[in-house]
């Protein structure tokens, strides 16, 4: 028998590598398959299409503002789920978090009919000369609507750990709770409202079917890079593998540029 | 701890029939009075209802000559907020804003009371001083021991000018070595200060309060 250094007490069983391990190739296997298909030569032209171009910098653009909007929206809203006591507030966070269940083409559907021409709201809106479904108003829509949850979800979980005790000590020293919630509660959150906006963003990114469904797919106005891919795919598969690797590596690039900032934010 | 709204002290009643406490305490002006009791006996219940952090269902409360609550059998009436009850609270634990340096977490209150950031550090540096911690100034709460901690936390509490200091157990958290040191503090920076102190040590007690009440099953049972 060979001897080995000892690996140490650890609290997860040795089985527990294996589906581990096939679990992260159910994640990386696709990726490599795509990464196998891409066409090295003439990758550059693929994705410096003009068609493509405007894709990336509508999907980039419209992702920023509505991951402004998420952290608006969504702040206030994880504030009041996870400290005011609220009568039913269970059911306001399941309503709060129905777009993480829901299918986005669901979730489309929803928006057209209440944003649309003939929508619940839409319709007075084209009254005052309003119309958003099928413009980017509508993209942007559609992607708030899909990541606020995510949002919520992160920063309502970082309200609950962050000790309220901070809170209260702060409300005896003389802090109104605006002052509490700006010089308290806020910087205590602040890695969790972070990594809540790097999931709101990514998930904005790759909005899909709600877009497609409420925003449609005209091209500089509302065909974001995944809408452009998907059809590309029919016409150009080439460079629809080609867009895919340009939106892995921009994804790849938001996660892995905030993961330092969130770590230097929580040291703090 | 001047002017003539210290001459009447705290007096205050309180029911709260969900924890089972009815209380009614008076602290004279200027004195400290030690609250002891079992685990359970309303100690932190009471600390809560004084700082505001917790509404009773019914009863009354004046400091210093302001009505801080005045609560009917219905539990209707007038109740004031925290921020504006000049009530500080410290808490077993120290509970500094991990992300300000100590400097700021003592000029906190001033802040907090629109005071400026030039004369809010200055009154912070002149408190840090009064507990002998001026050269911790510009740490981390997380640089800090927990003797330390706890002196930072007396001198914020303390930078609050309150009208009021609530001590809930300031020694459970240090170690035996560190004890003596802060309890003489204590005894210095209480001279002359409405304030309660919950502790369970009989010579804590002694030494930091002129008065005891003893609270048991959520009513006072009596000096101890």
């Amino acid at each position: 028998m060979t001897r080995r250094r000892p690996r140490g007490f650890s609290t997860v069983p040795g089985w527990v590598w294996i589906p581990a391990a096939l679990g992260a190739l159910v994640v990386v296997l696709p990726v490599l398959g795509m990464l196998a298909r891409v066409d090295r030569d003439g990758f550059l032209g693929l994705i410096t299409s003009e068609s493509s171009r405007t894709a990336l910098w509508l999907s980039l653009r419209t992702a920023t503002v509505s991951t402004a909007l998420c952290v608006l929206l969504g702040t206030p809203m994880a504030l009041v789920l996870a400290r005011a006591r609220l009568p039913g507030a269970r059911l306001l966070r399941s309503l709060a978090l129905l777009p993480l269940v829901l299918p986005p083409v669901v979730g489309g559907i929803a928006l057209l009919h209440t944003f649309g021409r003939y929508g619940l709201v839409g319709r007075y809106l084209e009254l005052a000369g309003i119309s958003i479904a099928f413009t980017t108003v509508a993209v942007v829509l559609a992607q708030t609507f899909v990541a606020l949850p995510f949002l919520v979800v992160s920063l309502e979980g970082a309200l609950r750990s962050a000790a309220a005790g901070y809170e209260e000590v702060a409300a005896t020293l003389g802090a109104r709770p605006t002052t509490v919630l700006r010089r308290v509660t806020l910087p205590l959150v602040l890695p969790g409202l972070a990594s809540g906006a790097v999931l709101s963003f990514a998930r904005c990114l790759g909005e899909f079917g709600a877009t497609l469904t409420f925003a449609g797919s005209l091209q500089g106005t509302t065909r974001t890079l995944p809408l452009e891919i998907y059809l590309l795919r029919e016409t150009d598969p080439d460079a629809a593998v080609a867009l895919s690797l340009v939106l892995v590596v921009v994804a790849v690039l938001v996660v892995g540029l905030s993961a330092p900032v969130r770590r230097t934010v929580g040291r703090r | 701890m001047t002017g003539p709204a210290m001459t009447e002290g705290l007096s205050v009643t309180a029911r709260l029939a969900a924890r089972d406490v009815a209380l009614s305490l008076t602290v004279p002006p200027g004195a400290t009075v030690a609250v002891t009791g079992h685990n359970g006996a309303g100690k932190s219940t009471l600390f809560a209802v004084l700082a505001g952090l917790l509404v009773p269902d019914t009863g009354r409360c004046t400091l210093a000559g302001s009505v801080l609550f005045d609560l009917d059998d219905s539990g209707r009436g007038s109740w004031v907020p925290p921020h504006e009850r000049g009530i500080a609270l410290m808490a077993q634990e120290p509970l500094l804003f991990p992300h300000l340096s100590v400097l700021d977490n003592v000029a906190f209150a001033p802040r907090s009371r629109g005071t400026g950031r030039a004369r809010s550090r200055a009154a912070a540096r002149h408190w840090l001083a009064e507990v002998g911690a001026e050269q911790l100034a510009d740490r981390r709460p997380a640089q800090l021991s927990g003797g330390q901690a706890q002196r930072v936390a007396i001198a914020r509490a303390l930078a609050a000018e309150p009208q009021l200091l609530l001590l809930d157990e300031p020694f459970s958290a240090l170690d035996t070595a560190a004890r003596p040191l802060l309890r003489e503090l204590l005894v210095r920076v209480l001279e002359g200060r409405t304030a309660l102190v919950i502790s369970h040590d009989p010579g804590d007690a002694a030494a930091l309060a002129e008065h005891v009440v003893v609270l048991e099953n959520g009513r006072v049972a009596g000096p101890g």
